[in-house]
């Protein structure tokens, strides 16, 4: 093979640029289906090594290949979590969008192309710095075969990436060795790769550049983690035996995880045999009555879906509130209304889940911030679901669900045991007279259940129609208003059973922002820049619904609220109103709906704004 | 008289079962339907199999949709559980049932309605994953409880009671499970309920997914002149193709049977249903040409009854899973994850 000396390309330094240690966004701009996947979370992964906190976000199409797709990595030493809002180095490998890449970077910064081809007409910015480095050029001399080739250039941009950013070297070498510890040749290859990126960026350019990489101390008891598979695990360690489902993008790789850690952990080492079923239904109202008749029958049951499941699910999540089944559904949102944008993240489902179905339904649902609250949350759900017998919605969305976030290390508490609720078992059913399923016996509105296969005793017939609270069919006008009233006392039991929010309090502050799930990062990090400006606000992060009287304390308390969700129609603020009569005059909807995850920048802009008006007005 | 309450009284001279219990015990509510409706004699079929094999009744599971026959699991068997779920989703519900507790004898009671158009689905996924049921369709052509449309199983050319004929052509849910796999299909009628009994108990003690299509007119919407699933046109035109005994391990079992004229088939649990062909023609052990006979027969205008096919070997889905015999919600919970120190193994990677 030839392995001439690539032809010296000329760095012609534009725009002012700024030095900054582990503070750098990059963007990785590739065409999908081509693997570049793997060589982002390499460079990932090796700067979280190097105890840098980082922050990956994925940006693909709804297709298979051929489309364009972006990864960006922030670094940020500050720990933040939410995506940035600039982008300082731009690896523009996709023609489709190489003018769109280049015009997305901040002036100052850089953009790095694969020079093989000629791209004069497209290098029209003076206001950042272009580098060229001849991926594919050295690939196609280095490597056979169209795939690996391909394949080798992704990598091969990650070595230049590591020179230019002076991610440490042998970090990268050991994380490969780990990756591929029992195929030394794949080893090899990608170190062959690494090193044509990283050797051109040496001889070719000034490295590092103003913005790199240092070691730092800040990752130690860290994992880097999507929420998806956070929550597949929870549902394991929460005992889930039975998990029915209908794939749909985002919330696919939540039964992949889940499929994958019981393969591991939930087989009779001696029979093969496996103590969990995965059903793949054949729609979404397939899959929920699935989950209803497992859970039924005395199995831990769930369902992860996205908005149009949910829909689909509808007349089943009514008929499991009134006939008072325990359910558990993941619903990772999507950008709706309708098909929407399937890979692109919203907050969009919550009034939908709110009150799904038809007549007068309620749902309890939880909004985890976070992987880590993915996880933890999951036994929290299955554990209400039971407690109350009823459907329990986990509200995750497309940016937890799907992204790389760093999350402190999951921990589990090994006295925990499942609350499985009211379940009267053979004894208790031999000692009593004649059961009845709704009698609310203890007060809280929650009657007490049978399984089927303990008792003849325990026999009652579920129904989604008009019932007494003795269980029996009804079309009694008293009969039936009284079930339904009960349902409002177990509602209000289930107020003070769901997670408190997180509450940061100062009564120097008279306004605050609240937000709910994936809004956390940005809107932490928004308070801090915020601050900076002598603009104190407090906090507040729903984690459930209903909502707590903490919650209705903390709005009670201020004269302005910024409610922060991403959906076009204030659907929290909606929420806020319809449950604990909160004061809307209070309630400032920020918004945020175009589908990619909310940033600080937006909240310390909008805040200031609305400020701004207060002040004119 | 169906809001008086049905006394619990039994005569000392009942027969009992082998459990002690007796007819009664295996009876519910009193039905709501209308007098002379097929699917009560469906149901007290029903009660009869279930008596007759001795199943304790609280290990029974009963489902249904909703309709005109998934009202009827409230009038047998009081003492096992009922699950009336929301329309045309019954094998969805039985199948998480079932995935979650394998112990249970599961009875789903369906119609033409509930199964054919808007449960269609779940029927023929229900059936493609060898669900472990017995699934009767109470088929009578019409849609009752809103007063007389037509079904999907309305033959072409049946008269509706006012309004034109049916143009569409029906779906026959013995052919379309037979299509899709299905491991025992019967067809009877609610007027014949010695052919039904042994059917349903078949059905019952099957290792997977059975079907029992029972023809079971509507009295009020869809028993009149011209329609073609009323009782006599029902008896003018049905036929038996094989006849079946349902013999328990425990029964003796004849010694030997004319060659040609009758076949024993052995379940799983060791009963044997002993088919008696009216037709030597017929072989209720292959798809093809049970799928043929049926297609001729019912070119022919003719209702073909009886055990139309039966495969004893196909696993059913528990068994495609690979799952412990255990029930999966009878597992101890201890065993289902592996604690803190395995959290700590499988974090590795994510660091």
């Amino acid at each position: 093979m030839s392995n001439p000396r690539p032809r010296q390309a000329v760095l012609a330094v534009r725009g002012k640029h700024v030095t900054k240690v582990n503070d750098v966004v990059i963007k990785i701009a590739t065409v999908n289906g081509t693997g570049s996947a793997s060589a982002n979370g390499l460079l990932r992964k090796s700067i979280f090594r190097m105890g840098v906190p980082v922050v990956g976000k994925n940006y693909f199409p709804s297709n298979i290949q051929g489309l364009p797709t972006w990864y960006e990595i922030r670094v940020t030493g500050d720990g933040y979590s939410s995506r940035a809002d600039r982008v300082d180095v731009m690896v523009a490998m996709n023609a489709q969008t190489y003018a769109r890449d280049m015009a997305d970077v901040v002036p100052g910064g850089w953009l790095i192309y694969d020079s093989t081809w000629p791209r004069s007409g497209l290098l029209n910015r003076d206001d950042i710095t272009i580098i060229g480095i001849p991926l594919s050029r050295m690939c196609n001399e280095h490597f056979e075969g169209a795939r690996s080739r391909i394949l080798m250039k992704n990598i091969a941009y990650v070595g230049a990436i590591v020179a230019l950013l002076d991610v440490d070297l042998d970090v990268v070498t050991q994380l490969l060795e780990e990756t591929f510890a029992a195929k030394k040749h794949l080893v090899d290859a990608n170190m062959e790769a690494i090193r044509l990126g990283y050797d051109f960026a040496r001889e070719n350019f000034p490295c590092p550049l103003p913005v790199r990489v240092e070691k730092m101390d800040k990752t130690k008891g860290h994992i880097v983690i999507d929420g998806n598979t956070a929550a597949g695990l929870g549902a394991m360690y929460a005992g889930a035996t039975v998990g029915a489902w209908y794939p749909i993008t985002p919330s696919t790789s939540l039964m992949d995880a889940f499929r994958n850690f019981c393969a591991k952990y939930r087989v009779d080492p001696e029979t093969g045999k496996r103590t969990y079923a995965i059903i793949q239904a054949e729609d979404e109202l397939a899959a929920i009555g699935m989950v209803l008749g497992a859970s039924w029958a005395g199995a831990r049951s769930f369902t992860p879906t996205s908005g149009p499941g949910i829909s689909l699910m509808s007349e089943f999540i009514g008929f499991a509130y009134y006939a008072e089944i325990p359910a558990m559904i993941y619903n990772v949102q999507r950008v709706g209304p309708s098909t929407g944008m399937p890979t692109r993240t919203q907050q969009c489902d919550l009034i939908s889940c709110a009150y799904a179905s038809h007549g007068d339904t309620r749902h309890v649902l939880l909004f985890p911030g976070d992987p880590a609250e993915c996880f933890s949350m999951s036994p929290v759900g299955f554990d209400l679901a039971e407690r109350l017998q009823t459907p329990v919605m986990m509200l995750t969305d497309l940016d937890i669900g799907m992204n790389d976030w760093m999350v402190p290390e999951l921990e589990w508490d090994d006295a925990y045991v499942p609350d499985r609720g009211k379940v009267l078992g053979a004894e208790e059913l031999e000692k009593i007279d004649k059961f009845y399923r709704y009698l609310d016996v203890d007060g809280d509105g929650i009657p007490y259940r049978t399984l089927p296969g303990v008792h003849p005793k325990g026999a009652y017939f579920t129904r989604g129609s008009g019932h007494t609270k003795l269980g029996a069919y009804t079309e009694d006008s008293a009969e039936y208003q009284e079930v339904l009233d009960r349902l409002l006392v177990k509602w209000e039991t289930a107020r003070k059973l769901v997670p408190e929010a997180e509450i940061r309090y100062s009564k120097f502050n008279k306004a605050a922002i609240l937000t709910i799930g994936s809004g956390d990062g940005a809107c932490k990090e928004a308070l801090d820049r915020l601050q900076q400006q002598k603009v104190g606000l407090n906090y507040c992060r729903v984690k459930a619904f209903p909502f707590t009287d903490a919650v209705r304390d903390f709005i009670d308390k201020h004269e302005v609220v910024y409610v922060v969700e991403q959906n076009r129609d204030a659907q929290l603020r909606t929420l806020l109103i319809n449950d604990i009569d909160a004061d809307q005059r209070k309630l400032v909807p920020l918004l945020h709906y175009n589908g990619m995850p909310l940033h600080a920048g937006f909240v310390v802009e909008r805040v200031l704004e609305e400020i701004a008006k207060g002040q004119a007005a | 008289m169906t809001y008086i309450a049905k006394p619990k009284v039994s005569h000392p001279s009942l027969r009992k079962n082998e459990l002690g219990l007796t007819k009664r015990d295996y009876e519910g509510a009193v039905s709501t339907l209308c007098a002379g409706c097929g699917h009560d004699s469906v149901t007290a079929a029903i009660i009869q199999a279930v008596f007759e094999l001795n199943i304790e009744p609280h290990m029974m599971a009963k489902m249904s949709g909703i309709g005109c026959s998934s009202k009827t699991p409230a009038y047998f068997v009081s003492q096992a559980h009922g699950f009336n779920s929301v329309h045309g989703r019954m094998p969805s519900v039985t199948t998480g049932a079932n995935a979650a507790n394998r112990e249970l004898t599961y009875i789903g009671v369906s119609g033409d309605g509930d199964s054919l158009s808007i449960g269609v689905g779940q029927f023929v996924h229900a059936i493609r994953r060898n669900l472990n049921m017995c699934y009767i369709i109470e088929n009578n052509g019409v849609y009752g409880l809103t007063k007389g449309q037509f079904s999907a199983s309305a033959d072409i050319g049946s008269k509706p009671k006012k309004g034109l004929a049916n143009q569409q052509e029906p779906i026959d849910p013995a052919s379309t499970a037979l299509s899709l796999g299905a491991t025992y299909i019967a067809r009877s009628f609610s007027g014949d309920k010695e052919q039904l009994v042994p059917l349903i108990k078949g059905a019952l003690m099957h290792r997977g997914f059975a079907l029992v299509d029972v023809i079971s007119p509507c009295v009020t919407f869809n028993d009149h002149e011209g329609s073609t699933k009323s009782y006599s046109h029902t008896r003018e035109f049905y036929h038996h193709v094989t006849n079946i005994d349902y013999i328990q391990p425990s029964e003796e079992i004849r010694a030997s049977y004319e060659a040609g004229e009758a076949m024993p088939v052995e379940l799983h649990g060791g009963e044997v249903i002993v088919l008696r062909k009216v037709d030597n023609q017929y072989d209720p052990t292959s798809r093809a040409s049970a799928f043929g006979y049926l297609r001729d027969r019912f070119n022919a205008g003719e209702i073909t009854t009886g055990l139309l096919y039966v495969n004893e070997h196909r696993e059913e889905m528990h068994e495609l899973m690979g799952n412990v015999d255990t029930p999966l919600a009878k597992l101890p919970y201890e065993g289902l994850n592996p604690g803190s120190a395995g959290l700590k193994q499988i974090q590795a990677r994510y660091r």
